[in-house]
C-alpha cells in the first residue's frame, strides 16, 4: 500500500476546517410531539434533494444551514411518521405524529445505509437510547442481553477486560469465532494488543451512537471472507450542521464490591482435616494463625468515568469533540485501568453539497496496572493456618513455604506477597481514524463515488518488576523486563453507488460496486531478560516478531425494490487473502435475499391490528480466516532464540526449524439460510420478529493430528470438518403503556439453539475415533470435539454413588461398554458449556421526571466443570508429601477423595442462570443555573443478583471450566449528566 | 473538468489493482529453503536442529515455541519420554506425580490413547521427518545447484551422513518400542499423504543397511566435533541393534554385536576414572562418552532431558545445593529391587550405589509419597570439582547415549550368548574392569560370570540411563512372572502382565489419522 495515500489522509484531516463555500440560508425550529407537545429529540432533519442534515437536540430544537436552492426539509425519527415541510421563512416548526415505530429508521449496512423498511437481511440495530446503562467501560457490554442470537459474556471482573461475543453460536473450532467489528467504516483489530486486556476497551463507550448487528449471510456476505461469525457495525456520535454549540458533561462514580469467595476450608476445618488425615510430619507443618487469604487480596474498588462532549456546527462544518477520562480500580488489590480518550468528528460538505466528507479520529491512552492474577488461585491454595507476614526479613517479610535447603519451590507463593511484590504496568495508545469522501457526481447525480481511507494503529508497551526477594521469582533473582508491540491496520476502500427511482415500472434500484484493500502488520521487538538488579538472564530473550497479512476484495450489491413491497438484494464479494497459497487465494462469497412487505398488500393495508408485516428469506456464503497464523501455507524456516541453541563442537549453533504447514490451506466457508418475519401490531405498539437460521460450515479450520512422518509437526491446522448450526430467534419489543406522563417499554429476546453439531471431523474415517480432546482443567482435557456432538462437549466418566449416603465413591465409574476396564471408551458425552436457550429481558419506564429500568439475562442448558473442586478438594492436594500443605475447597470434607478424579461427571454442574445485569433509576432535575443547563441524576447497580444452582463463584465462565476467575464485582454507581 | 475526474479515476483504479501483489506476504524473521540452504552455515543450522531434536523441545529455550502440539512442552522432550518409557515400567524407577496417565507406566496398563506414548511416537517421527527433509535438501545435485563447492560441499555431505545416522538412531528407537511402525524416507515429500507401515524386520534391515552405507562417510572415532556422530557412535548403534536382534527379528546376531563393539573398544576410549563424574555438569570432558546428547544451562534450556533427570529425584531431606539446582521436583525414586542388587547400598563399597537413604524408606507403601523408596543421586548439576553448573534451573549435564562401559557389557553378554569373535576370559575382564572402577580396587572382582550376572551388572552400571526395559525384555523378564519387583504391574508385590506389553501401542491418534497402520496385538 502506498504510504503517500496515508500521508495524504492525515494532511486532509488537518486542512478540513477551512473555509466553506456556497450560498446558505439558516432554518431553525422545534419538533414537538403531536400528543403532548413536548420536544422530540434526535429527529433527523435533512434538506430534501441534498445530503445536508442535522438532528434535533434534547428539547426538540434544531438549526440547519442549507443551500439557498433547498425548498423542503424532511423530518424523520424512529417511531414517527416522516414529514416534509416546505421552507417558508427562517423557521419551520413541526408537529410530529407518533405512528409506526422503527419503520423510517435509517440503518447502517455494510458500505452505506439503507432504510430499515428496505432491509432484506437479518439486521438488528441498537441505538444509544436502548443501551445497557450504568458503569460500563467497554463498548460491547452496552448491548449485552439486548439482541436475539447475540451472546456477550465478559471474561472476568478485571478492569477493562474483554468479552466473548458470539453471534448465532460459534461456527469454528480453531479459527476465530469472534464477529468482525467495523467502527465508522473501519474494520478494526480485535485480536489482542500487548499490554491491553481488551482492544475494544480502548474505545470510549460514551462516544457510540449505535450498533448494527448483521446476523445472517445476506447481510454480512458483503464482508466476505471475514463475515462467517457475523458483523457488528459501530457508529460513533457526530456533530450537527449549523447547530449552536452544545456541551454535555457526564460523570459516573461507582464502588465495586466482591459478591462472594471460593468456599475453601476455614483455618479450623483445615487443622481438623490435617490432624485427622496427615502424618506426624504433616501435622507439624500446621500453624496457629487464622488467615482468610481471599479476604486479604480483595478490596472495595472505586471508579470514576467522566466525559465532556462539545458539538455543533461552525457554519457548514459540523463537529463533535469528546474527551473522556476513566479511572477504574479492580477489586483485586492493585489492579487499575486509566483511560484518557479524545474523539473528534468533522463532517463538512463541499461543492454545493456534492462532496460530503466524514472524518473522525479517536485516540485513547490506557494505563494499566495488572495485579498478579496468580494471587487468586494462590489464595485458594495457601495454608490458612499461616500468618500473612512471617516477622522475618526474608522473602520481603511474607510467610512462604521453606524446607531444609531454602524456599520450597513446589509450594504456592504467599498471595499477598504475589500482589505486593509485582509491578506490572502498561501504556497502550490506540488511534483509529478515517476520512470518507462521498462525491455525488456533478454530471451524473444518481451516481456516488465513495473513498474511505482508514488507519487503526495501536502500540502497547509495558514493564514488569519483581524484586529479588520475592518468592515467586526468587531463583532467578527477580524480574526487570520490558515488552512492546505495535499494530498497524490500514484500509483503502472505494465504491460507486448508483441509485435510481424508475417511476415507470414502480421500481427503485440501488447498486454498489467497490474495491477494498486492507493490511495488518504486527511487530514486537525482542528484549533481553533481566534480573531485578538489571543483570541479564538471557540476551535477548527472543527474536523480534513481525507478521503481516493483506486482504484485497472486490464487491458488489444490487438492491431492487418493486412497488415498495417486493425487495431483492443480491451481493457478491471476491476476496484474496495473503494467508493462502495462490491456488487457494481467491474466494467468492455470494448472497441473495428477498423480502415481501405483506402489510402493504391490499388485503392487509386496512388492518387495524397488523400495522406492519414483512417476510424475509435469505441465503449466502461467508468465510472465516481470522484466528489463524499468517503463513500457515508456506514452508518456512524459523530460527531459535539464544537459549535454544545446540552445542556442536565448541560453539553453540542457532537452530533452523522448518515450520509445519499445509500448502492447501484455505478459509472456512459457512453457508447460511435465514427465514424471518417482522410483525408490528396496533400501530406498531408491539413489534415481533422471529428468525430461523441454518448455518453449515465446511472446510472447518481445525488443529488435528497429522500423520507421523508427513509434516514438521504432529498437529496441523488444516481444513477438515463441518459444523451445522440451526436456531430460532424471537424478539418482542413493546411500547406497552404510553399515556400521559407514564410510559413503559418492554423488550424480550430469546434464542433457541436447535442444533450445533460437528458433522465431520477427519480426513480418514475411523469408527473408533472419539474426537479431538480440548478444554483442560489445568491437568487434563475434559472436553472433546466429536462428530455428532456440539463442539467442546464434556467427555467424562459416569460417577457411581453410594446408595446410602448419596456421596460419590472415589474412582468408581460405570463401565459403559462392559468390557471390564475403565478407559476412554467408557467416557460419556455429557452436556455442553454453551446454553441451548438464552434470553434477555429489559424494561424501561418513565413517570414525569423519573425513569427506571433493568436488564435481565438468562441461560439454560449450559454446564460448568468445577475445576476448583476437582483440583483442590482432594487429599493429594492438601497433603502433598512435598513438605508443605495446601488448602482446598471444603467439598473435600464431604467427598473425602484421596486422589484427583479428573474425569468424574460429579464435578459437572448445571450452570443455568438468571442474572440481573443492571438496574437504574434516574431523575430529570430539569433546568438549573437560571435555565442554562439541564441536569439529570441517576443511580445504578450492576451485576445485581444471579440465580443459579451452580455451586461455584460465578456460573458464567467462558469455556465452561471454572478454575477460579477474577470475580465479577457488584457495582453501585451514581451519575450526573449536565447539558448546556 | 469531467475528463480530469475520469482520469483521476483511472489512476485510482490502476493503483488499486497493483495492490493484489501485496498478497504475496512472506515472514520477515524466517526464510525459505532456498534462503536457508544458500551456504554451508545454513545447512549446519538445520543439522543442529536434528541433533537438538533429541535434547530440546522447540525454538525458544526452555519453552514457548514447541515443536509438537497436544502435550505440555516439557513433556514433549525426546529424551525425557524415551527415558520414561524405558525406565518407569521397570524395577529402576517410580514417580510420585499424577500427571495425566503417568502412573499407568507402573501399573503396566497403558492404553493406545496414552498421551506420553503419543508424545514419544510423535517426537521420533518428527525427528525422522526433519532428517528426511535435510537429506533431500543436502543431496549432491541440490548442493551443486546452490553453488556450494569444495570444502563447503564436503562439509554438507558429511552433515547429510550424520542426518542419516540420526534417522537410523530414531528408527531403532521406533522399532524397539513399537515394532511395526510408520515408514518414511527422503523420497516422501511433506504434505497430506498416508505413509505405509513397515514391519519390525523391515525396519531392522533398513537401519542396518543405512548404517553400513554411511559408515565410510562418517569420521573416525573422536574425529568429529563434540556431540556430533562419528564411526564409534554408529558402531554402538549397530551393536545395540544386533544385541537385541533376536527380540526384534527372531534371528540372533551376537557375533555381529561383538564385531561392532570390538571396533569401539579398539578406538581409544578409556573408562572415566571416577564413575560418579560421568553424570555431572562437566561430563563433556569425559573420555568414556562416545555419543552424548548435549545440554547447557544458558544456551540449551529445556524442561526435559537432564534438567528433568537432575530435578525429578530431589525431594525430602535432600539438599538442593548438592545437586546445583534451585529446588527439587520430588518425583523419581527407585524400588528395593535395584537397591538390593548392591550388597551395600551405602556407596562405600560399590561407588555406583548413590542412593538417598536419609529421610527415605527402602520399601514403597505409596508411590505418590516421595519419601517412600530410596532416591538416586546419580544426575547432578555440579562439576567434578564441586562447583555448581551455569544455572540452577536448567542444567549443564550431558546425557551419555553411548559410553564405553556399555560396549564392555555388550561384549560380555554377546559372548555369553554364544557370539563369536570374543572370548569368555575377555568378557570377564571387561566386567571386572567396571567393577574395579566401582570398588576402587579388585575386592569386587568376580571369578566367573553368568548371563544373569550381566543383567545385574548392567543395572548397577547403567541404571537410570534409559536401558532397563530393553534389557528386561531381552531376558524375557519384563512382562513375565519370573521376575517380580515391588509395584510391577501396580501391585505392591508385583505381578506378571500380558506379554503384548513388550511393545508399546501405536498411539490411537496415529491409527485414526493413518488408516495404513495396523495396531499392535493386544491394544
Amino acid at each position: 500500500m502506498p504510504k503517500q495515500l496515508f500521508v495524504g489522509f492525515l494532511l486532509l484531516l488537518s486542512v478540513l476546517p477551512v473555509t466553506l463555500l456556497a450560498q446558505e440560508k439558516v432554518v431553525t425550529g422545534k419538533v414537538t410531539d403531536s400528543k403532548d407537545g413536548t420536544g422530540v429529540a434526535n429527529v433527523t432533519v435533512t434538506a430534501k434533494g441534498s445530503r445536508t442534515g442535522t438532528q434535533t437536540g434534547l428539547d426538540g430544537t434544531y438549526r440547519i444551514s442549507v443551500s439557498s436552492s433547498v425548498t423542503t426539509l424532511v423530518f424523520s425519527a424512529i417511531g414517527y411518521a416522516t414529514q416534509e415541510v416546505v421552507i417558508s421563512g427562517a423557521t419551520a416548526d413541526v408537529n410530529f405524529v407518533a405512528t409506526s415505530a422503527n419503520l423510517n429508521e435509517v440503518v447502517v449496512v455494510g458500505y452505506g445505509t439503507q432504510r430499515k423498511k428496505d432491509l432484506t437481511g437479518s439486521i438488528t440495530a441498537v441505538t444509544s437510547k436502548d443501551f445497557v446503562r450504568g458503569p460500563i467501560t467497554t463498548p460491547e457490554q452496552l448491548i449485552a442481553g439486548k439482541v436475539a442470537g447475540v451472546q456477550i459474556t465478559s471474561n472476568s471482573g478485571q478492569p477493562g477486560i474483554g468479552s466473548r461475543i458470539r453471534i448465532r453460536g460459534g461456527t469454528s473450532l480453531n479459527a476465530s469465532n469472534d464477529p468482525l467489528i467495523v467502527i465508522d467504516g473501519v474494520p478494526v483489530e480485535n485480536a489482542g494488543i500487548a499490554g491491553s486486556p481488551n482492544p475494544l476497551s480502548l474505545i470510549n463507550p460514551n462516544d457510540i451512537e449505535s450498533f448494527n448487528i448483521l446476523k445472517d449471510a445476506s447481510a454480512a456476505a458483503i464482508y466476505g471472507s471475514r463475515a462467517a461469525n457475523g458483523v457488528i457495525l459501530i457508529t460513533t456520535k457526530k456533530g450537527r450542521s449549523g447547530d449552536k454549540v452544545r456541551v454535555s458533561f457526564s460523570t459516573l462514580n461507582s464502588i465495586a464490591v466482591k459478591t462472594g469467595i471460593v468456599d475453601v476450608m476455614t483455618a479450623d476445618e483445615f487443622r481438623g482435616y490435617v490432624n485427622a488425615n496427615g502424618s506426624a510430619t504433616e501435622k507439624a507443618l500446621l500453624g496457629t494463625a487464622n488467615t482468610n487469604w481471599q479476604e486479604e487480596i480483595y478490596t472495595s474498588a472505586f471508579m470514576t468515568d467522566n466525559n465532556i462532549a462539545v458539538s455543533g456546527g461552525i457554519r457548514k462544518l459540523p463537529y463533535r469533540l469528546s474527551i473522556g477520562y476513566l479511572n477504574q480500580d479492580g477489586i483485586l488489590k492493585g489492579s487499575n485501568l486509566q483511560r484518557a480518550s479524545v474523539g473528534l468528528n468533522l463532517s463538512p460538505k463541499f461543492f454545493d453539497n456534492h462532496l460530503s466528507v466524514n472524518s473522525q479520529v479517536k485516540y485513547s491512552l490506557s494505563k494499566n496496572n495488572f495485579a498478579s492474577q496468580g494471587a487468586i488461585g494462590s489464595a485458594v491454595y495457601f495454608d490458612p493456618t499461616k500468618p500473612v507476614y512471617s516477622g522475618k526479613t526474608e522473602y520481603g517479610g511474607y510467610t512462604e513455604w521453606t524446607n531444609a535447603s531454602g524456599l520450597n519451590g513446589l509450594a504456592p507463593d504467599n498471595p499477598v506477597g504475589l500482589l505486593n511484590q509485582r509491578t506490572d504496568k502498561s501504556d497502550v495508545n490506540r488511534i483509529i481514524g478515517n476520512v470518507q469522501l462521498d462525491y455525488k457526481l456533478h454530471f451524473f447525480p444518481d451516481l456516488r463515488a465513495n473513498l474511505n481511507l482508514g488507519l487503526d494503529k495501536s502500540d502497547g508497551s509495558g514493564s514488569i518488576f519483581v524484586p529479588a526477594t520475592a518468592a515467586s521469582e526468587f531463583t532467578r533473582k527477580g524480574i526487570n523486563n520490558k515488552y512492546e508491540q505495535d499494530k498497524t491496520n490500514k484500509l483503502l476502500e472505494f465504491y460507486l453507488n448508483y441509485v435510481k427511482e424508475i417511476k415507470s415500472i414502480k421500481s427503485r434500484i440501488d447498486v454498489i460496486g467497490g474495491y477494498s484493500w486492507q493490511d495488518w502488520l504486527t511487530k514486537s521487538p525482542a528484549f533481553a531478560d533481566y534480573q531485578a538488579d538489571g543483570v541479564t538472564v538471557q540476551e535477548p530473550a527472543g527474536i523480534p516478531f513481525e507478521t503481516q497479512n493483506t486482504l484485497v476484495s472486490f464487491y458488489g450489491r444490487f438492491n431492487y425494490n418493486l412497488l415498495d413491497r417486493y425487495l431483492l438484494t443480491v451481493t457478491m464479494r471476491r476476496d484474496g487473502s495473503s494467508r493462502f497459497s495462490e491456488q487457494n487465494r481467491w474466494g467468492n462469497f455470494p448472497s441473495a435475499a428477498f423480502a415481501w412487505k405483506i402489510s402493504d398488500e391490499e388485503f392487509l393495508k386496512s388492518s387495524r391490528i397488523i400495522s406492519n408485516m414483512k417476510l424475509r428469506i435469505g441465503w449466502g456464503i461467508t468465510g472465516q480466516q481470522d484466528g489463524i497464523g499468517d503463513y500457515g501455507y508456506l514452508p518456512a524456516y524459523f530460527f531459535s532464540d539464544s537459549a535454544a541453541r545446540y552445542q556442536l563442537g565448541s560453539g553453540y549453533v542457532t537452530l533452523a526449524r522448518p515450520q509445519g504447514f499445509d500448502a492447501n490451506l484455505k478459509w472456512e466457508e459457512t453457508e447460511t439460510r435465514n427465514i424471518g418475519i417482522d410483525v408490528g401490531f396496533l400501530q406498531n405498539k408491539i413489534n415481533f420478529s422471529v428468525d430461523y437460521y441454518e448455518k453449515d460450515t465446511k472446510d472447518l479450520l481445525a488443529v488435528v493430528p497429522a500423520a507421523a512422518g508427513t509434516n514438521f509437526t504432529n498437529q496441523l491446522l488444516t481444513n477438515v470438518g463441518s459444523i451445522k448450526n440451526r436456531g430460532l430467534e424471537f424478539t418482542v419489543n413493546s411500547n406497552a403503556i404510553n399515556r400521559g406522563d407514564f410510559s413503559l417499554d418492554l423488550g424480550f429476546n430469546l434464542t433457541y439453539i436447535i442444533q450445533n453439531e460437528i458433522t465431520r471431523l477427519q480426513l480418514a474415517k475411523d469408527p473408533s475415533f472419539l474426537g479431538a480432546e480440548t478444554g483442560s482443567n489445568g491437568f487434563n482435557n475434559v472436553q472433546i470435539h466429536s462428530v455428532g456432538y456440539r463442539p467442546s462437549t464434556f467427555f467424562l466418566y459416569q460417577q457411581v454413588y453410594d446408595n446410602k449416603t448419596g456421596l460419590p465413591i472415589e474412582g468408581l465409574y460405570v463401565d459403559r461398554n462392559r468390557d471390564g476396564i475403565i478407559n476412554d471408551f467408557d467416557k460419556n458425552w455429557v452436556k455442553n458449556p454453551d446454553p441451548t436457550v438464552f434470553m434477555g429481558f429489559s424494561a424501561n419506564a418513565t413517570y414525569r421526571k423519573f425513569g427506571a429500568g433493568f436488564v435481565l439475562r438468562a441461560q439454560t442448558g449450559n454446564y460448568m466443570y468445577n475445576a476448583v473442586r476437582a483440583n483442590s478438594a482432594i487429599m493429594q492436594n492438601v497433603l502433598t508429601g512435598q513438605g508443605y500443605l495446601n488448602n482446598g475447597h471444603s467439598n473435600i470434607l464431604e467427598t473425602d477423595f484421596a486422589n484427583r478424579q479428573t474425569w468424574t461427571d460429579y464435578y459437572l454442574e448445571n450452570a443455568s442462570f438468571l442474572r440481573m445485569d443492571n438496574i437504574y433509576l434516574n431523575y430529570n432535575v430539569g433546568k438549573i443555573m437560571k435555565g442554562k443547563a439541564d441536569l439529570r441524576v441517576n443511580v445504578n447497580c450492576q451485576n445485581v443478583f444471579v440465580v443459579t444452582k451452580y455451586s461455584g463463584l460465578d456460573p458464567e465462565i467462558n469455556g465452561g471450566i471454572d478454575n477460579t476467575i477474577f470475580p465479577r464485582p457488584r457495582i453501585f454507581a451514581l451519575g450526573l449528566n449536565l447539558d448546556f | 473538468m469531467n475528463i480530469k475526474k475520469i482520469s483521476v479515476f483511472i489512476v485510482c483504479i490502476s493503483l488499486l489493482a497493483s495492490c493484489t501483489k501485496d498478497l504475496n506476504r512472506t515472514p520477515r524473521y524466517s526464510t525459505t529453503s532456498d534462503g536457508l540452504y544458500k551456504n554451508e552455515a545454513g545447512y549446519k543450522s538445520s543439522l543442529a536442529k536434528i541433533y537438538a531434536g533429541l535434547a530440546l523441545t522447540g525454538n525458544n529455550g526452555p519453552d514457548g515455541s514447541g515443536d509438537l502440539g497436544g502435550i505440555d512442552e516439557g513433556f514433549s522432550s525426546y529424551l525425557r519420554q524415551y527415558w520414561q518409557l524405558q525406565e518407569l515400567p521397570t524395577d529402576e524407577a517410580v514417580i510420585a506425580w499424577n500427571d495425566q496417565t503417568i502412573k499407568d507406566f507402573h501399573d503396566m496398563d497403558w492404553t493406545s490413547a496414552d498421551n506420553f506414548n503419543r508424545a514419544l511416537y510423535s517426537r521420533i517421527f518428527y525427528q525422522i521427518t526433519l532428517a528426511n527433509s535435510f537429506i533431500s535438501e543436502a543431496a549432491d545435485d541440490k548442493i551443486a545447484s546452490r553453488g556450494i563447492t569444495g570444502a563447503d560441499a564436503d562439509k554438507v555431505k558429511l552433515y547429510r551422513a550424520e542426518a542419516r545416522f540420526l534417522r537410523a538412531l530414531s528408527y531403532w528407537h521406533a522399532l524397539d518400542l513399537y515394532g511395526n511402525t510408520t515408514f518414511v524416507t527422503e523420497d516422501d515429500q511433506v504434505g497430506a499423504f498416508l505413509p505405509k507401515q513397515a514391519t519390525r524386520k523391515e525396519l531392522f534391515d533398513y537401519v542396518e543397511s543405512e548404517c553400513k552405507d554411511i559408515e565410510a562417510l562418517l569420521p573416525n572415532p573422536k574425529g568429529n566435533e563434540y556431540a556430533r556422530a562419528d564411526k564409534a557412535a554408529l558402531w554402538m548403534l549397530l551393536a545395540n541393534l544386533y544385541l537385541n536382534a533376536e527380540v526384534y527379528t527372531g534371528t540372533a546376531k551376537y557375533t555381529d554385536a561383538i564385531a561392532q563393539v570390538n571396533k569401539v573398544i579398539a578406538a581409544g576410549y578409556t573408562l572415566q576414572p571416577n564413575y560418579r563424574h560421568l553424570f555431572l555438569a562437566d561430563n563433556h570432558r569425559s573420555s568414556e562418552i562416545i555419543f552424548p546428547v548435549a545440554f547447557d544451562g544458558i544456551r540449551s534450556r529445556t524442561w526435559g532431558g537432564t534438567t528433568y533427570l537432575v530435578h525429578a529425584p530431589v525431594g525430602g531431606d535432600m539438599n538442593v545445593n548438592d545437586f546445583g539446582i534451585d529446588f527439587g521436583w520430588g518425583g523419581l525414586r527407585t524400588t528395593s529391587a535395584l537397591v538390593n542388587k548392591f550388597g551395600d547400598p551405602s556407596g562405600n563399597t560399590d561407588k555406583r550405589a548413590q542412593f538417598q537413604i536419609a529421610g527415605q524408606t527402602l520399601q514403597i507403601g505409596n508411590i505418590g509419597e516421595f519419601r517412600d523408596g530410596y532416591s538416586i543421586r546419580k544426575w547432578r548439576n555440579i562439576t567434578s570439582g564441586g562447583a555448581p553448573g551455569s544455572n540452577v534451573t536448567w542444567v549443564d549435564v550431558d546425557f551419555p547415549l553411548f559410553r564405553l562401559a556399555e560396549a564392555y557389557l555388550i561384549y560380555a553378554e554377546a559372548v555369553l550368548r554364544g557370539g563369536t569373535g570374543g572370548s569368555a576370559a575377555q568378557a570377564l575382564n571387561y566386567v571386572n574392569q567396571l567393577r574395579q572402577r566401582a570398588y576402587g580396587n579388585t575386592s569386587g572382582n568376580l571369578a566367573a560370570i553368568s548371563l544373569a550376572d550381566i543383567l545385574d551388572e548392567r543395572a548397577r552400571e547403567l541404571h537410570w540411563e534409559g536401558k532397563r526395559r530393553q534389557d528386561l525384555i531381552r531376558y524375557n523378564l519384563f512382562t513375565t512372572g519370573t521376575y517380580l519387583w515391588p509395584w510391577k504391574g501396580g501391585v505392591p508385590n508385583g505381578r506378571a502382565v500380558e506379554s503384548f506389553r513388550n511393545l508399546y501401542p501405536i498411539p490411537s491418534a496415529e491409527i485414526n489419522v493413518n488408516t495404513n497402520l495396523v495396531q499392535n496385538t493386544g491394544y
